[in-house]
């Protein structure tokens, strides 16, 4: 991966004149690498990670992983049935497995109660579903990356040789 | 009690209390660490760990695990070309500390002079001290990038010296050296009959080019004792592991005096050191890249707020110039701290040649980094010091 997208990856908000000064190039050049990235599609938004662990008991989020079994459309395959599941926006990922089951749904819903009847009412009854599994997310630790606690203060020395 | 001449005549850390206040002080953004702020990778702390558990808490071989001395080996020959025997060219030491130590203890007789750079990292010149030996100092400058030259070797050199000491990439200074540099350098050590102890702990952290260890030159390796550990390169400081590789008459009297001093490593570091050379490769490789990113904005930062530095090699220090403030390096590194609460090693903490410097270690996050920089700015500003 270029160094622009791995700085902006762990920090969305370093400025084009810091990661310039990072990587030793014009800020000016850093600055039309991310507007072409973005006008490629690779950079796709900036986003904040947030810890929900912590909002969970004023949020009242849950969140499920459902095993989505499919029979594939003639021509069409899988592609055209998952983005008929992908564009409810109680889907928060969406992909396509190798194994005992076709499709991994992640679903955010306010309660239990949001999340199933989405599952019984939208997508066990979607045409070409032949079944679903879902498990409901206890508790987060981690997530793309990040450990969901507050860090731990470092226990170094503030000064050593 | 009486202490030993000696040892009384050992300059005390003149920093000792400049430390202190920085110790008793909350909040302060700390320049000053001469460590990794990376933990060690989880993949180490989770095989020292299970080393506990199934009960490897033994003496070792004095020399270290036989794993280890032929992971050493292996790793040293995958990565430089080196050949050293882990039957008996190679010692597992407490960190690379114990090693220096007992280099100069097993070649130096009293009287004997040792070439030292200045400024160079605070262990050299006592050991040396202790040993019975006499430090001859090379002012290295930051024309040169604080770099030793051959010419340094000739004009220092009496019939006394003994051995030089090396430590590229350097702490302070972050001076490294290239092949060609090295390969000068050498030919004015071979030709004087030196004998090298060369410090190679922040090779892995070597930014512009590829670290040559000086043991890979040509008739190098029979006269170089190389150091290296796990502290910098594995995040590993705490571990106190590292070793030593040298021709065979050398690491047997080393390890006398290991036998009859340490006995050996505890056992935990030296399973944890295993797991390190076998896949520790990946996060040095990470650490590296970012260290390399801070760097250049530190580098590039100072330039800007006024303290000129050169771009060092390696390591992750900056040693800047504040001659621009008229300040003493002691006076600068306490009113910044009292001031905004940043903590810099004054640059005389590595010999006299260190005056009108400091010493930024950019072993921190980029997030402190950016803030020690902006209230050092506001500092120099407010003091009307921008040079």
């Amino acid at each position: 991966m270029n160094e622009i997208l791995e700085i902006l990856e762990k920090d969305a908000r370093a400025t084009p004149e810091e990661i310039a000064r990072m990587l030793n190039q014009k800020a000016v050049a850093v600055k039309s690498a991310i507007k072409k990235l973005e006008k490629d599609g690779v950079i796709l938004k900036y986003k904040t990670v947030i810890n929900k662990e912590i909002l969970r008991e004023e949020n009242n989020c849950v969140r499920a992983l459902i095993e989505v079994k499919l029979t594939p459309q003639k021509n069409l395959g899988f592609d055209h049935l998952a983005e008929r599941v992908y564009q409810f926006p109680e889907v928060t990922s969406c992909y396509l497995m190798s194994g005992t089951y076709d499709l991994l749904v992640v679903v955010e819903g306010k309660n239990i109660h949001t999340v199933s009847s989405f599952v019984s009412e939208k997508l066990a009854p979607m045409e070409n579903v032949r079944g679903t599994v879902t498990h409901f997310i206890l508790k987060k630790y981690k997530e793309d990356g990040d450990i969901l606690k507050q860090p731990e203060k470092s226990k170094r020395p503030a000064i050593t040789l | 009690m009486k202490i030993s001449r000696t040892v009384e005549q050992i300059p005390p850390s003149g920093i000792r209390a400049f430390f202190d206040l920085v110790l008793g002080m909350k909040d302060v953004i700390s320049l000053g660490v001469g460590e990794p702020d990376f933990v060690t990778a989880w993949n180490i702390r989770e095989r020292a760990i299970y080393s506990l558990e199934e009960g490897y808490t033994s003496y070792t071989s004095n020399k270290g695990m036989e794993e280890l001395r032929r992971e050493v080996s292996r790793y040293l020959k995958n990565k430089y070309g080196l050949d050293y025997d882990y039957e008996d060219e190679i010692l597992i030491t407490v960190g690379v500390s114990e090693g220096f130590d007992l280099s100069l203890r097993t070649i130096i007789e009293k009287g004997d002079e040792v070439l030292v750079t200045d400024p160079s990292y605070v262990s050299y010149g006592p050991i040396v001290t202790l040993c019975g030996g006499k430090s001859v100092y090379i002012k290295t400058l930051p024309g040169n990038g604080f770099k030793v030259t051959p010419q340094d070797i000739n004009k220092h050199c009496s019939k006394k010296t003994k051995a030089i000491i090396l430590n590229y990439p350097s702490n302070p200074t972050g001076a490294s050296y290239s092949r060609k540099e090295l390969k000068e350098l050498s030919a004015a050590i071979r030709k004087k009959n030196l004998i090298v102890i060369s410090d190679e702990i922040y090779c892995d952290l070597t930014y512009d080019f590829e670290h040559t260890p000086l043991c890979v030159l040509p008739d190098m390796k029979k006269r170089t004792i190389y150091l290296n550990g796990f502290s910098k390169a594995f995040a590993m400081t705490g571990w106190r592991i590292g070793y030593a590789c040298a021709p065979r008459e050398v690491i047997a009297g080393m390890t006398k005096v290991h036998q009859y001093t340490m006995m050996c490593v505890p056992i935990m570091s030296q399973m944890a050191a295993i797991e390190a050379l076998k896949n520790g490769e990946r996060s040095v490789q990470e650490m590296k890249r970012e260290y390399k990113r801070r760097r250049e904005y530190v580098i590039s930062r100072l330039n800007e707020i006024g303290l000129s530095c050169h771009k060092p090699e390696g390591a992750f220090y900056a040693f800047p110039s504040i001659k621009s403030t008229s300040l003493t390096s002691m006076e600068f590194a306490s009113r910044l701290l009292k001031e905004e609460k940043v903590a810099v090693v004054p640059g005389t903490a590595f010999g006299p040649s260190g005056e009108g410097y400091i010493r930024i270690s950019y072993a921190s996050s980029m997030e402190k980094l950016k803030e020690a920089l902006a209230r050092m700015e506001r500092f120099l500003s407010k003091n009307k010091m921008r040079g």
